[in-house]
């Protein structure tokens, strides 16, 4: 009796401290929604996570921006910079990743040990000479420095991540295909490419994440108003007001993080499964 | 498996198979971004850092004046590598750590598991985000919802943003509230580890912490390696909170490498200053990346190695 009390009050303690530190992880995030509706004289001294009143006049007010365009305009310019870099990376990769997992051919190895090197070479060595290369190709401004090194799978994490999952789908099936007369790309297409789903699924998922999240990349790049993306919006939003509402700043921020959210809360399997296949970074 | 593989061996000894010539055309569009994305690039870099590359002006080389410069008279440059390294130290090994301590909590059988691990990811989505770093920047403001909660049990006001003694170690709480994603790795690593080891040592009359340190460490060491080069690696490379957030400063206590690498390359356009600063970054993860392979042999345990 007293081991099965005593086994209840453990498992009673581990849950709490299990919600007590969920709580603490997801406070900013709760806070940040609540902010949305506050004045500054709500938010500043006070620890009150709910606001006076629910009015969406801060959200109203973000939306509009700060200058010539709205938040519409800075989130179809995101839509428009990360949906093709995504389609783009997961194409590139694919062929990349069938390339090396599927073939025997000269020079294998050392290519696939440049491809895992290139993991850990830095953005940073390598961004002022890009953006000279991109200066001279008149792309600055644009959005090719995010089309292009998709269109060239030059993230190695996405080959490698499909060649682990590619491991897992048996040559039998690519085999018996070819044997059937396939070419191999018709092989790749119709048969690989339906069991690989779940693996472009997770690849396609963190390449929009990490695109849509990115900072550094879209401040170099781009540097007019009507490409400007969410991120940059909200930077400008920012620090173009002399005292800051940070209501209104809360509500675009919040609106900023929902897509996201809101994708992860849909295909949170794959987010969780493509983390622990492969070993993410992030 | 291993039968039709020999069986091929058998039929095509040495010579590469026809069949398997597609593969460079598979291969193609990586190889041109590795040429034209990456090894150009890189050696761009490396060249430029030896010269006074303008974006307008021309390109002289100077030899390793631009290193010297940073190791001898620049001031920022050792505010900068200080903070870079403070970063790093205080980030990696406590968002590890947390990652670990808190899979391992989880590592368990009970109901609602799944969203539970759902819950903790959440932070990890917004990574280095612009959102949740002006979110950070107005909670520790210094009459911010978190000095005001502080101040309920008698403490500060702490100036999170204005005193250099704070500033970056609010920065790196930023980052760590983000262990999700390495905690989700971690959990799939312990899920792994057989059980049979366990009960095995529990026959030997192994305590919780002889079973941590002798089955459950070594056998998620390789995901623990990996994480560790992976997070390093970004940590190095840091800028979007400092930026956002503190600009560098107080008194360049937040100046990391990263935003400085920034500011000189495209807010005062010294291309070839900044090349230097990207290969110091560089040359730190080498030896980080280095020194955590060498050492990799004395403590990351492969199960089928040699393999």
């Amino acid at each position: 009796m007293k081991k099965v009390k005593n086994k209840m009050l453990k498992n009673i303690l581990s849950y709490l401290m299990i919600v007590l530190i969920g709580a603490i992880l997801l406070y900013p995030i709760i806070w940040m929604f609540f902010a949305a509706f506050k004045t500054n004289e709500e938010i500043y001294g006070s620890v009150k996570l709910l606001p006076k009143s629910y009015g969406f006049q801060n959200f109203i007010d973000g939306w509009k921006g700060s200058g010539v365009y709205t938040y519409g305009h800075y989130f179809k310019n995101t839509f428009i910079l990360v949906i093709p870099t995504t389609l783009f990376t997961l194409i590139s990769s694919t062929l990349a990743a069938y390339g090396f997992q599927r073939f025997r051919f000269r020079g294998k190895n050392v290519l696939f040990a440049v491809m895992i090197a290139l993991l850990m070479l830095p953005n940073s060595v390598l961004m002022i000479p890009r953006y000279t290369l991109y200066t001279k190709l008149n792309w600055i401004n644009t959005y090719m420095p995010f089309y292009v090194p998709g269109m060239l799978a030059s993230n190695s994490f996405f080959i490698y991540m499909l060649i682990q999952f590619l491991h897992g789908i048996p040559r039998e099936l690519d085999e018996s295909a070819e044997i059937d007369g396939c070419s191999t790309f018709r092989t790749l297409v119709q048969v690989i490419l339906p069991l690989m789903k779940p693996a472009l699924f997770s690849a396609g998922l963190f390449q929009f994440m990490w695109t849509y999240n990115d900072y550094l990349n879209q401040l170099i790049f781009i540097n007019s108003g009507e490409k400007y993306t969410i991120s940059l919006a909200l930077r400008l939003s920012l620090d173009s007001e002399a005292i800051v509402n940070w209501g209104k700043i809360m509500a675009v921020s919040f609106i900023a993080v929902l897509p996201l959210m809101l994708l992860f809360f849909v295909a949170q399997k794959y987010f969780v499964e493509g983390i622990a296949t492969s070993g993410l970074k992030g | 498996m291993l039968k039709t593989a020999e069986g091929r061996k058998k039929k095509q000894p040495a010579a590469y198979r026809k069949r398997d010539q597609v593969a460079y055309l598979y291969l193609l569009p990586w190889l041109a971004g590795l040429i034209v994305l990456q090894i150009f690039p890189f050696i761009s870099s490396f060249y430029y850092s030896f010269t006074d590359y303008k974006v307008n002006g021309g390109m002289h080389w100077v030899g390793l004046q631009n290193y010297i410069k940073l190791f001898t008279t620049d001031r920022d440059f050792k505010s900068s590598l200080k903070a870079t390294i403070l970063y790093t130290v205080y980030t990696v090994p406590l968002k590890l750590t947390m990652a670990l301590a808190i899979a391992m909590f989880l590592n368990r059988d009970i109901k609602g598991i799944n969203l539970i691990r759902t819950l903790y990811y959440i932070p990890s989505l917004f990574g280095g985000s612009v959102a949740v770093a002006v979110l950070w920047r107005l909670m520790f403001l210094d009459n911010g919802v978190v000095n005001t909660l502080l101040s309920k049990v008698g403490i500060g006001p702490i100036q999170f943003w204005g005193d250099p003694k704070y500033a970056l170690k609010t920065i790196c709480s930023l980052e760590i509230w983000q262990f999700g994603s390495s905690m989700v790795m971690f959990l799939a690593a312990l899920k792994n580890v057989p059980r049979v080891l366990y009960e095995a040592s529990e026959i030997d009359g192994a305590g919780k912490i002889a079973k941590f340190v002798h089955i459950t460490l070594p056998q998620i060491s390789p995901i623990i390696f990996f994480t560790l080069i992976m997070q390093t690696i970004q940590a190095l490379q840091n800028f979007t909170s400092a930026f956002v957030i503190t600009q560098g400063g107080p008194m360049k206590s937040t100046y990391v490498l990263g935003m400085m690498l920034y500011k000189e390359g495209f807010a005062f356009f010294n291309m070839g200053y900044a090349s230097s600063i990207s290969w110091v970054i560089f040359a730190m993860i080498v030896v980080v990346t280095l020194t955590l392979f060498r050492s990799s042999s004395a403590w990351v345990f492969y199960e089928d190695e040699g393999k």
